[in-house]
């Protein structure tokens, strides 16, 4: 009696939470299918389902542009991201020396500090250098911010390795560079996964390095776009609700399909900390 | 091949090493260490170095582009000191930071004790709270501020519906510093809640099985066991929600870009301020070692405090 009773309060609570944290995406579908000049409430669906703004957006805030932009950025960050985590979890994880320790606890402490804390001093080194408004300049900056988080997750899984895995190979004469690339690299998949999965939300949803470093059209990305958009066209809701609502697309069909990766990810990345 | 037989002797010396961790000399792999240079390199130059130079600019007046700039000593320190804003602005951003980590381990601990109960369909109620972790936190911000603007937003239409005049929510400082704290709440409970569901899931039955031999009720079996035990992931929360409530940036630009005035202004949208539209790089600088200085102290005293309670 009781128990049937406590489940029917739980499947209520459960559906007030979904409802609730599903509300705001319902209200930006919406916004986003209604020409200008439908002034029912956010609430309603549309009368006329109208796919206009898509395209308006698309056009006006140049996401085309923005779109590659986002990608070209996001890919190379990733890939150095994952190498250069890796690599160098190697020795942090199987080098046990005092200066190891001591690097080791160097790259985790960069790991709160914010880019936004030395802004200034960045954004005069990045303009120094001669890469305002260049990919390499926003990509080695996101991924010197990535790698303490990488290199946090990959030295935790190696030591994780068993050392006889290398040992053997060692007695049989491969070399220790080799024997990373042959046997430790492949075990690092699961892994590899989280981190590329946190590195690729990270990067393709930031602001804080692309409002300052990106300002030229050209150079935009997703959200500078959108930002600017935003402010040019704050009145005209439908624009602006169906540019968020495809930058926001592509991460969240990969999310989708990738769920399970993504919370088991995140879980074993975090709890290990 | 030479090389290859360099290699072949580091091998022989690490056999005969017998794999010791720490030697007196150098250590026999101390080659490896090779692998992390390219990292640290990156390190040095966009951390370290700005790092030390942003203390050097906030001892100056540089306005961001001349090439000349003077000596000041701590002259942007004693502005900070006197500045009228400051007090609000160390306020929101410490509300930003402090009570969004409050209500997202509350509200992410209860969603995954009711989450953790086997009903159908929390599958995807777990989606759906996960869902907007993945979203651009400037997009969540533009969301939300459709639901909360004061022409044609959600809120307003259900405001009028009960025969209220509209209310200008985030253009009112009562209202906005929370609205940003909510969204900030809303969009990063789902992580709080994921590491609390792996947290719980690590928790032996048994201890719940001996417990209820031992008669304990269900608060007794949550406050002697389960709190206990999600000390790991209570501090892993507690930390990383503190980190990004302190330097929430993207959502407060999003919804009010720290306005009206200094009304929901943080440390880092100020230091934005201050650097992009008054040219003030040097005081922009000594704000961003404010929030440094911030941001490490709370970690490091939430961080020591909470891993001594953690049961070994």
């Amino acid at each position: 009696m009781m128990k049937s009773r406590s489940r029917w309060v739980y499947m209520l609570l459960m559906l007030l939470i979904g409802a609730f944290h599903i509300l705001p995406f319902y209200l930006l579908f919406t916004t986003s299918f209604k020409p200008i000049d439908d002034l029912s409430s956010k609430w309603v669906l549309p009368e006329t389902w109208n796919p206009d703004n898509f395209k308006n957006a698309w056009e006006q805030a140049n996401m085309g542009s923005a779109f590659i932009n986002n990608l070209v950025i996001t890919a190379i960050s990733l890939v150095f991201v994952v190498i250069l985590g890796a690599l160098a979890g190697y020795p942090l994880a199987r080098v046990q020396t005092r200066l190891n320790k001591w690097v080791y606890n160097l790259f985790v402490s960069a790991m709160v500090v914010p880019p936004l804390t030395i802004l200034v001093p960045l954004y005069k080194l990045v303009a120094d250098l001669g890469g305002m408004n260049t990919y390499w300049a926003v990509i080695l900056l996101h991924v010197t911010f990535q790698l303490p988080l990488s290199i946090f997750l990959f030295t935790g899984f190696i030591q994780t390795i068993p050392r006889e895995l290398e040992e053997a190979a060692m007695v049989d004469g491969a070399s220790r560079l080799g024997l990373f690339f042959r046997i430790i690299f492949p075990l690092l998949k699961p892994i590899t996964a989280t981190v590329m999965i946190l590195t690729g939300i990270g990067v393709w949803n930031d602001y804080q390095f692309s409002v300052f470093f990106l300002q030229s059209s050209e150079s935009q990305t997703l959200t500078v776009a959108l930002s600017t958009f935003f402010s040019q066209y704050v009145s005209n809701v439908g624009w602006v609700a169906a540019g968020s609502l495809l930058s926001a697309l592509p991460p969240i069909v990969l999310f989708l399909f990738l769920q399970k990766y993504f919370i088991r990810g995140l879980a074993s990345g975090a709890v290990k900390g | 091949m030479e090389v290859g037989g360099v290699l072949n002797r580091e091998k022989q010396t690490e056999r005969l090493a017998g794999m010791v961790g720490r030697n007196k000399r150098l250590h026999p792999s101390a080659w490896l260490n090779l692998l992390y240079v390219p990292a640290l390199v990156l390190f040095a130059v966009f951390i370290l170095y700005p790092f030390f130079k942003g203390i050097q600019v906030s001892f100056t007046n540089w306005d961001g582009y001349s090439q000349t700039f003077s000596w000041i000593g701590l002259d942007n320190y004693r502005r900070m000191i006197n500045d009228p804003n400051i007090g609000t602005v160390i306020e929101n951003t410490l509300i930003y930071g402090v009570c969004s980590t409050v209500f997202q381990n509350i509200i992410g601990l209860a969603y995954a004790l009711l989450l953790n109960q086997s009903v159908k369909g929390r599958g995807i109620v777990r989606t759906i709270v996960y869902l907007p972790v993945i979203v651009s936190p400037l997009i969540m911000g533009y969301i939300w501020y459709f639901f909360f603007q004061l022409q044609g937003g959600a809120l307003n239409d259900v405001v009028q519906l009960f025969g209220n005049q509209p209310v200008n929510f985030l253009d009112d400082p009562k209202w906005n510093v929370w609205i940003i704290t909510f969204v900030n709440t809303y969009q990063y409970v789902g992580i709080a809640m994921v590491i609390y569901m792996a947290g719980l899931q690590s928790i032996s039955k048994e201890y719940y099985e001996a417990a209820e031999l031992d008669g304990a009720s269900g608060r007794q079996r949550f406050w002697h066991i389960t709190l206990p035990l999600l000390m790991p992931a209570i501090t892993v929360n507690i930390v990383l929600n503190l980190i990004g409530g302190l330097k929430l940036f993207d959502v407060i630009m999003a919804l009010t870009k720290g306005g009206p005035g200094y009304a929901s202004q943080s440390i880092s949208t100020m230091m934005f301020k201050v650097y992009f539209a008054s040219q003030d790089a040097g005081y922009a600088a000594a704000l961003g070692n404010l929030m440094f200085v911030l941001i490490s102290v709370f970690s490091l005293v939430a961080l020591t405090y909470l891993r001594r309670r953690e049961v070994a």
